[in-house]
């Protein structure tokens, strides 16, 4: 999917161009965007360097297993398959309690060393597990008490009270979260991650789609959660 | 409750780079050696995700200038006002998976232009906070460990894009309304 995005876009842009005669536009806008890519990692040189570094000591000193094991349930409960007090799961639990408290960047160092250790677990190293699948949907949706950058702006437009937003923001962003994990679920069951094709799946594709998600759920390998 | 939010996100990262090496001292850690063996790894992971996010970079910086980002607002703005939500937001909500600083510019273009307190302001700064840029969160994470096939992943993030731009518009119009 990510392939044909990107062609779209790619073409889409160069067509629209043509059309509105913005060719030289979308040219520097090219190389602009080049620029601007190199620029962000350079950027996350230093972010990823200095967590990297600390969340080292929090693991070799058993913090991370140990807020792992805090809210061991409900990571549990998203992250099946990974093995209980595997180190992803510290790093799991660092990144989601970095994006709560809206500690954006330290948040995606913390998320990419439980890529890392997911990907460790991976059989398949150029296809995403759904556990990687599942961090990326929190991650994406993001669940932040505290939207602090935009208070800050509201703030800078005289705002009479900067921060009603926090309680809209915190509904919009639970739904949105709710719906991306209730989606991963759904394509989690439909699709039966990596396990090698068996002599029932072609029936179950012809069988009716809630039909085959019942069947799949009911005696899937996995245990049900 | 505003300064105690406002103390307490000043006092977090301070408090937990502090709390941490001092946590891993009382474990008998060597601190600063665990440090720099984590740090190592930092460069190289930043390095790793170049490809990816110029590859990405490029592609949506094109989409922008060449104003396909506009022709596609102009065709779905009726069809918003019909439904009761103000045309002025929708490209926001095109622009928030695609680029965090370009959505960020242009919420706050839409504060400054219509006012914090207004409903479009108000609006604007709840789709702005309430998720982050899949496509850029996509990029850097798979980006990171040399995911090529990511499944359905990217479909998730856009969907639930889509899902919390329409329940902070009508929560909004609920609330403010």
């Amino acid at each position: 999917m990510v392939n044909w995005i990107w062609l779209f876009f790619i073409v889409i842009s160069v067509v629209v161009a043509a059309a509105t005669g913005r060719m030289d536009a979308v040219t520097q806008a090219a190389f602009d965007g080049a620029k601007n890519g190199v620029t962000i990692c350079f950027g996350l040189i230093s972010i990823l360097v200095f967590w990297m570094g600390l969340m080292r000591i929090a693991e070799d000193a058993g913090l991370l297993a140990r807020l792992a094991r805090l809210l061991s349930p409900l990571v549990r409960l998203l992250f099946p398959d990974v093995p209980k007090g595997h180190p992803a799961m510290g790093y799991i639990m660092s990144n989601m309690s970095a994006n709560i408290l809206g500690l954006g960047n330290a948040a995606t160092p913390m998320g990419i060393k439980a890529m890392q250790e997911l990907q460790k677990l991976n059989p398949n190293p150029d296809t995403a597990t759904p556990a990687m699948c599942t961090l990326l949907a929190l991650n994406t949706s993001s669940i932040t008490l505290v939207p602090t950058t935009l208070i800050a702006i509201r703030m800078n437009y005289g705002s009479v009270n900067p921060a009603e937003i926090v309680g809209t923001t915190l509904a919009a962003t639970a739904v949105a979260t709710i719906a991306a994990i209730a989606l991963d679920r759904w394509y989690r069951h439909r699709q039966p991650p990596l396990a090698p094709p068996t002599a029932e799946q072609p029936l179950g594709k012809q069988e009716h789609r809630s039909a085959g998600l019942l069947r799949s759920r009911g005696s899937g390998k996995r245990p049900a959660t | 409750m505003y300064a105690f939010i406002n103390l307490l996100s000043a006092w977090m990262i301070p408090a937990i780079i502090a709390f941490i090496p001092l946590y891993g001292a009382f474990r008998k850690v060597p601190v600063y050696e665990t440090f720099t063996e984590g740090a190592k790894e930092g460069f190289g992971t930043a390095i790793s995700i170049i490809p990816h996010l110029v590859g990405m970079m490029v592609a949506i910086s094109m989409f922008r200038a060449s104003g396909a980002m506009d022709f596609i607002t102009g065709a779905m703005e009726p069809l918003l006002r019909y439904i009761g939500i103000p045309g002025e937001v929708l490209p926001l909500a095109l622009l928030r998976p695609l680029t965090g600083a370009g959505s960020l510019a242009f919420t706050s273009d839409l504060i400054a232009t219509y006012g914090p307190d207004s409903m479009i302001g108000r609006i604007a700064s709840t789709i702005q906070g309430s998720t982050d840029t899949t496509l850029y969160v996509l990029t850097v994470y798979f980006g990171a460990i040399g995911i090529r096939r990511t499944r359905y992943a990217l479909k998730v993030g856009l969907f639930s894009d889509l899902v919390g731009f329409v329940a902070a518009v009508f929560i909004c119009l609920y609330i403010f309304g």
